[in-house]
């Protein structure tokens, strides 16, 4: 009993549990008991969201539309109108870039027609040439960071080219740079303003933690609807994924500006507009540009999905590859797209890098010796190309383009190195599938499932209760309640069952390897690096391999789910550990701790609060990765996100399975965000 | 404006039609031509896409999401769908043309079959007597048993997304409820990597599938359920006991589409592809390893006599 006393929070937990299990046993399984399962009140409200989006798209605000070529006038509604405008305006930014790196007839069509095309055969933008891409991105490279970047630029590309995915990587580039600028800049506007306004900080927060944790899938539907499909509508829904980083560390890094700094610029007579400009955003650059870094990463990682609606490129390609069961092929594709990934984000961070010398007195060519370099190569480049197409008459011209597919390919060593793993661990893990499934997943799941919702509520705003007080039982309740009134109460039990499991298993791992990768400097850099292009390689690749080795079971689901959720559990362990101050690790040792017991009474304790961030990460990335998992076969909320790809209410059903996700995701978040905020006020961290 | 056009369009959009057709040429915007995530379709786009530019067309091709597609054709983002396969797609399709935007542009004389069945070993090996006839079934549930099938048969079904709660009322309406449990599948993609396994381990695996299909060539056998009747299906009032219909495999395109582009949507009408047709197509791609553009552009160098009558 002295001991509960002492841990007065560990009581209220035991009556809590002591209370939950009660509730368990008593309530008894009736659709009709409330205590059991609540109505599904909200059941009508996805037909009404969906109902509202058709009026809004087809009939708000009708307008005669005239169409050139039925010579006709059609009914249209005002907002389909002004949405289909935005659209063919990103499309048209991405057909020009694209057009520009593989040729093509799309812009001359915006200003003339396609009556123009067929009537002038001529009339077609030939394509930049393999090489000079290639020489253009090592000079860019050498420019702005030096030769180190040159070449991985210049190799990354050359990979790209040599092994035959020039044409989809350069149409995958070319949305990318068109949704990445304007999630940036749109990042940077809302953040600014945030920072400025508390009305506009106030109305985005809700709005970006929906966003951040709503599965993307969900809002495929409502784009196609609203923007179309095509490489546009994959920009849109990427720009929507990728913006809430950028906004949410533009506004972190504004805030960190320390107050001193701002008056300085004052006392020097700066305007608004320069105090912003010259003193803010560049003194929150190191926060901004972590945000430019997760805008890039979160684009390619949207590579795959944009596809569904689209987008062409290394994407598509990937799907039509993992339908044929080619996990060589798509490996490759994989490959590209972390590539790309890579170069992009070293160029953008060595361009933010770059200082500019104000006081350097160059010539003409001094200053513009590496555009006069560019000019220079395009020159020989172009000569090449006609030579080569010359030299390999009638057949592919490889100093021009080389076709998709035509490269060299080691596709079959790594299709040999899955049928080899598929081979010889299959039966050995059989046992061990088998044993999980029967012993573990199911009755965790009937567990979960048989939950009467009053325990639930019970539980959860009872952990919120003695985690923040009144505010947070309430904030969590409300989050569960929504879930509750919804028809898919069920389903949202079995995403919790899968995410939780997943994430105890990620964070598990992530603490070990973590804690051991932050022993040492080089290893930390190793595993953080490895974190990064497990982000971006896209997880479809190993949804395949696992399904063979695990068939479709929550076995496979789970597995996938690990992989990509164990990534934020290490990264932030890592970064944790690593910024315990080295004096205190000292001070350990010289008291005498072994290495356990400085890593169990140091580095915890005080990594702990950056650690929670990493929980809080890897449960939001858990809960992105059920979702996926439905590709595999789930009975989830993700199965009926796929669904609603489908269904006559497609819009309302996927918006609100979305936020049922999301709420998930948000109850959690809040518990452990007030969690460390009260460890770090302890631990004199704020 | 040819015949089969007016009976074609009449039931859409009558009156629209009715007005005297001045377009002789078809229109210089591009076809949209939307791309799956499976060999056949893709090659097949790229085949219709080079018969419509040999008609003088522009033509455009779009990925887009099996489900999605049907929506988009409807709005006009996207212009035709070229194999609309009636288990799967049927649901999507008719909602669709529910609310008006998109058309029926007939049937290809492929005669599909989307049903259960299982892999020819199965069968060869003998690993439950009696198949492929269904009450076969009865007796092995065992062969086709899981880690998380509980002792039963996995019965493993595509996405809730194709046909809903088709095969659960099917297995019970057959007597099959407490013998087999029904696994929904993510996708295609799931059911081949399943296919795959099993092969490997020579294991028992009873499974959604479809013929014309890539399985075709290494032996996939149908299991024999009672012939379906008009009205057997639970949504049209039977109790289900019965197996799949013949199926068909429609071709949809947006309304607009026979205005704007008469000879391209009469040479679309017509058009109308073969189970070997699509089995060469695949086969160019997935056993000669082809990239789908190459394949069309092979396709359509060798089997002029096929395509050239729906030109003309």
């Amino acid at each position: 009993m002295g001991y509960l006393k002492k841990h007065p929070r560990l009581a209220q937990f035991t009556l809590l549990l002591i209370a939950f299990f009660l509730l368990v046993a008593v309530v008894t399984p009736s659709e009709t008991n409330v205590l059991w399962r609540l109505p599904s009140l909200l059941a009508p409200l996805p037909g009404e969201i969906n109902a509202f989006a058709e009026h809004l798209m087809f009939d708000w605000f009708p307008v005669q539309v005239y169409d050139s070529e039925l010579k006709e006038y059609e009914q249209s509604a005002l907002l389909r109108e002004v949405t289909r405008g935005f659209s063919r305006s990103v499309l048209f930014l991405i057909e020009f870039i694209r057009e520009i790196l593989v040729g093509g007839v799309k812009t001359i069509v915006a200003f003339t027609g396609w009556q123009f095309i067929r009537e002038n055969p001529w009339a077609m933008w030939p394509a930049l040439p393999w090489t000079v891409v290639i020489s253009g991105a090592m000079i860019l490279g050498y420019t702005l960071s030096g030769r180190g970047l040159a070449l991985l630029a210049g190799l990354a590309l050359a990979y790209i080219s040599i092994f035959g995915q020039w044409h989809p990587a350069m149409e995958t580039l070319s949305f990318v740079l068109v949704a990445a600028p304007i999630s940036i800049f749109l990042g940077l506007i809302l953040g600014v303003s945030a920072y400025k306004s508390r009305v506009v900080a106030a109305t985005l927060k809700p709005l970006l933690n929906i966003a951040q944790t709503m599965p993307h899938f969900s809002y495929l539907v409502p784009v196609t609807v609203f923007f179309g499909v095509g490489d546009h509508a994959g920009a849109i829904a990427t720009i929507i994924f990728a913006t809430p980083p950028m906004i949410r560390l533009t506004l972190l890094g504004l805030q960190n500006v320390p107050v001193e700094v701002v008056e300085a610029g004052m006392m020097c007579g700066s305007s608004d507009r320069q105090i912003l400009l010259k003193v803010l955003v560049p003194t929150a650059r190191r926060d901004i540009l972590i945000g430019v870094n997760q805008v890039i990463m979160q684009c390619l990682a949207m590579a795959v999905i944009a596809s569904f609606i689209g987008a062409k490129g290394l994407g598509f390609n990937l799907l039509l590859a993992l339908n044929q069961l080619r996990i060589g092929q798509a490996l490759e594709l994989g490959i590209c797209i972390v590539l790309i990934a890579v170069v992009l984000d070293k160029l953008s961070l060595a361009w933010a890098n770059k200082q500019t010398d104000y006081f350097a007195d160059l010539s003409f060519v001094e200053r513009n010796k590496h555009s006069l370099l560019f000019l220079a190569v395009f020159a020989i480049c172009v000569v090449l190309a006609f030579l080569g197409s010359v030299i390999f008459k009638g057949g592919i011209n490889y100093l021009y383009l080389i076709p998709h597919n035509k490269g060299i390919t080691t596709e079959w060593f790594w299709q040999a190195g899955v049928d080899w793993m598929i081979d010889s661990w299959y039966s050995s893990l059989q046992g061990f599938n088998r044993g999980l499934i029967v012993n573990v997943l199911q009755p965790m799941k009937n567990a979960y499932l048989g939950m009467p919702v009053s325990a639930t509520f019970l539980l959860v705003m009872g952990v919120g209760y003695i985690v923040g007080g009144i505010r947070s039982a309430l904030i969590v309740g409300g989050f569960l309640l929504f879930i509750a009134l919804t028809e898919w109460w069920d389903r949202a039990l079995i995403t919790m069952y899968m995410a939780s499991f997943a994430v105890i298993v990620s964070v598990t791992i992530g603490l070990i390897v973590g804690s051991v990768a932050a022993q040492n400097s080089l290893a930390s850099k190793v595993a953080l690096l490895v974190c990064d292009t497990l982000q971006t390689f896209p997880s479809f690749i190993y949804l395949i391999p696992v399904i063979m080795l695990f068939g479709v079971t929550d076995t496979s689901v789970l597995i996938a789910v690990i992989i990509y959720a164990t990534i934020p559990a290490t990264r932030y362990t890592i970064e944790g550990i690593r910024s315990v101050p080295p004096s205190l690790r000292e001070a350990g040792m010289m008291s005498g701790a072994t290495g356990l017991q400085r890593w169990i009474s140091i580095d915890l304790p005080l990594a702990f609060p950056h650690i929670m961030l990493g929980v809080n990460q890897t449960v939001i990335f858990a809960l992105f990765m059920v979702i996926i998992g439905a590709m595999i076969g789930t009975d989830d909320l993700g199965q009926y996100i796929l669904k609603a790809l489908s269904d006559k209410q497609g819009i309302g059903n996927g918006l609100m399975l979305g936020l049922c996700v999301a709420f998930i995701g948000l109850a959690v978040d809040h518990l452990i965000h007030t969690w460390a905020a009260e460890r770090k006020a302890l631990l004199g961290l704020t | 404006m040819t015949k089969s056009l007016h009976k074609l369009a009449l039931g859409v959009a009558a009156a629209a039609l009715m007005a005297p057709s001045a377009w002789a040429e078809d229109s210089a915007e591009p076809i949209v031509i939307p791309t799956h995530n499976w060999s056949s379709q893709v090659v097949m786009a790229y085949v219709i896409g080079g018969i419509f530019e040999s008609l003088g067309d522009n033509v455009e091709y779009v990925p887009a999401d099996t489900q999605a597609v049907y929506e988009a054709i409807r709005i006009g983002d996207v212009t035709i769908s070229h194999e609309v396969w009636q288990s799967t797609f049927g649901a999507s399709f008719y909602n669709a043309m529910a609310k008006g935007g998109l058309i029926d542009a007939g049937t290809h004389s492929a005669a599909t079959l989307e049903e259960m069945g299982v892999p020819q070993y199965v069968i060869d090996d003998n690993l439950c007597p009696g198949l492929p006839n269904w009450e076969a079934l009865k007796d092995c549930p065992e062969v086709f048993a899981t880690a998380d099938s509980e002792g039963k048969g996995r019965w493993l079904e595509g996405p809730q997304s194709w046909h809903g709660d088709l095969m659960p009322t099917r297995l019970a309406a057959l007597g099959l409820g407490d013998k087999y449990v029904v696994k929904f599948a993510g996708g295609a993609d799931a059911i081949w990597a399943e296919l795959a396994s099993a092969k490997k381990e020579g294991r028992g695996i009873i499974t959604f599938n479809w013929t014309p299909n890539f399985t075709d060539a290494e032996g996939f056998v149908f299991i024999e359920f009672p012939p379906y009747k008009d009205g057997c299906r639970v949504a049209d009032g039977g109790d289900g006991s019965c197996g799949s219909p013949k199926g068909w495999l429609k071709k949809a395109a947006n309304y607009k589409f026979p205005k704007t582009h008469p000879a391209a949507y009469s040479a679309f009408a017509k058009m109308s592809f073969s189970s070997t047709d699509i089995g060469q197509m695949a086969a160019l791609v997935d056993i000669d390893k082809m990239s789908h553009q190459d394949a069309a552009t092979k396709w359509l160098a060798d089997h002029e006599d096929v395509w050239k009558p729906f030109t003309q």
